[in-house]
């Protein structure tokens, strides 16, 4: 609990519920729209993502701090990050792959999906806007990939149980995850009030 | 204009639109949809990115290597998405503010790496140039027309100015996180049912 910002357990509430990264700020969803047919894959995915934007959160501020900035850098922060994320991206995908298989074939398949998601991208943008410190950036990073987590197997769920329902032709597929994207949306909107971040 | 770049330009607008039919890439520009300057402002660097990417991967493409060639491409989108931000902080500072992290999420956008791989790793730099600068405007006309609406009955304005009066009640749901949801599939709706409709008129004939 240190710095301006608020404490560190307000910014991880704040990423899983109010400010949600899916359903406020619209990241990630290429992978929200395309990976949510079944709930096992959905977890895979989730986990594969909170994983990732965890670890890279705190590369990336370092980087950021302690490369970029006494280097005057700063203007290449993209492409430092972008890099950051897929070389590490790569590295567990090849350490997964020797370590243990089982592991691999569950989450392997994901891994690169997650290099172009772009909520690994924009917590790491996010963060240096918003000037957290690296503990407050794990938070909001561990923070976010939850709420992206938590988006997604929910979707999961439901786009599982309406397998049986009839949707107007025109809306099957994206319209309708797009509006019960929509309807999560305003659920989660009703945690608004509780933590400002 | 011969019938291979026209045919590229108008799928690209209309038939194979990037947003309606292959649903990519909505996640970074959604968010700024809710004012129609900073969609316009986003839908220039995005057009804009889309375009020199896409000519200069296909400028490249046999240069590189293909198994890092989504690593090189994502680099080279990188650095036109620099000179986008650069430039928009030197033009329009207010806005490029308010855009914050959205400009450099240009980069994961996945329109601009579709194109690259689908389009640009195929083809010659110049028609690359018109598939991306097409696929950019395709993309493009659907943000405007939905920020158009999200402004317009979230805080009865367009550009800024007051267009319906005070008898209006704001929709202020329209400007929040759900109404670009409920926007985009109600356009999904329209253009989909229309291309079904076309499609059952032509079957049973």
């Amino acid at each position: 609990m240190e710095g301006s910002s608020p404490g560190t357990f307000a910014i991880f509430f704040a990423a899983i519920f109010t400010s949600n990264i899916l359903l406020t700020l619209y990241l990630g969803m290429c992978s929200f729209l395309a990976v949510s047919k079944q709930v096992k894959t959905a977890v895979g995915l989730g986990l594969a993502v909170v994983f990732v934007i965890t670890t890279t959160s705190a590369l990336n501020w370092l980087v950021y701090y302690y490369v970029l900035i006494p280097f005057k850098l700063v203007y290449l922060k993209y492409i430092v990050f972008i890099i950051v994320i897929a070389a590490f991206v790569q590295i567990v995908e090849m350490i997964i792959e020797r370590v243990s298989e089982k592991l691999y074939n569950a989450l392997g398949i994901f891994l690169p999906l997650i290099t172009v998601n772009c909520a690994i991208l924009g917590v790491s943008l996010f963060m240096i806007i918003r000037k957290y410190t690296l503990v407050s950036s794990v938070a909001y990073g561990l923070g976010s990939g939850i709420g992206w987590m938590v988006a997604i197997v929910a979707m999961a769920g439901i786009r599982q149980n309406m397998k049986r329902s009839r949707v107007p032709g025109g809306l099957e597929g994206a319209g309708i995850t797009l509006i019960i994207a929509g309807i999560m949306s305003m659920a989660f909107m009703g945690f608004t009030g509780m933590i400002k971040i | 204009m011969s019938s291979r770049t026209s045919n590229v330009v108008f799928s690209n607008l209309g038939r194979d639109n990037p947003v309606f039919v292959q649903i990519l890439g909505i996640c970074s520009t959604l968010a700024v949809t809710n004012v129609l300057k900073n969609t316009l402002v986003m839908a220039i660097g995005l057009i804009f990115t889309t375009a020199l990417s896409n000519f200069t991967v296909s400028l490249l493409r046999r240069f590189i290597p293909t198994r890092i060639r989504m690593m090189v491409s994502t680099l080279i989108i990188a650095s036109w998405v620099i000179i986008v931000e650069i430039m928009l902080k030197a033009q329009v500072p207010e806005i490029a503010r308010q855009l914050g992290p959205y400009v450099g999420l240009i980069i994961t956008n996945c329109i601009i790496m579709g194109r690259a791989e689908a389009f640009a790793m195929q083809n010659t730099p110049g028609i690359s140039l018109v598939d991306g600068l097409s696929s950019g405007v395709g993309y493009s006309w659907v943000l405007l027309l939905i920020a158009f609406f999200r402004e317009l009955m979230g805080s009865g304005t367009v550009w800024g100015q007051v267009v319906l009066g005070s008898w209006w009640v704001k929709w202020s749901i329209m400007v929040m996180a759900p109404g670009a949801f409920f926007m985009l599939a109600i356009f999904i709706w329209i253009v989909k049912g229309r291309i079904l409709v076309e499609k059952e008129a032509s079957n049973g004939r």
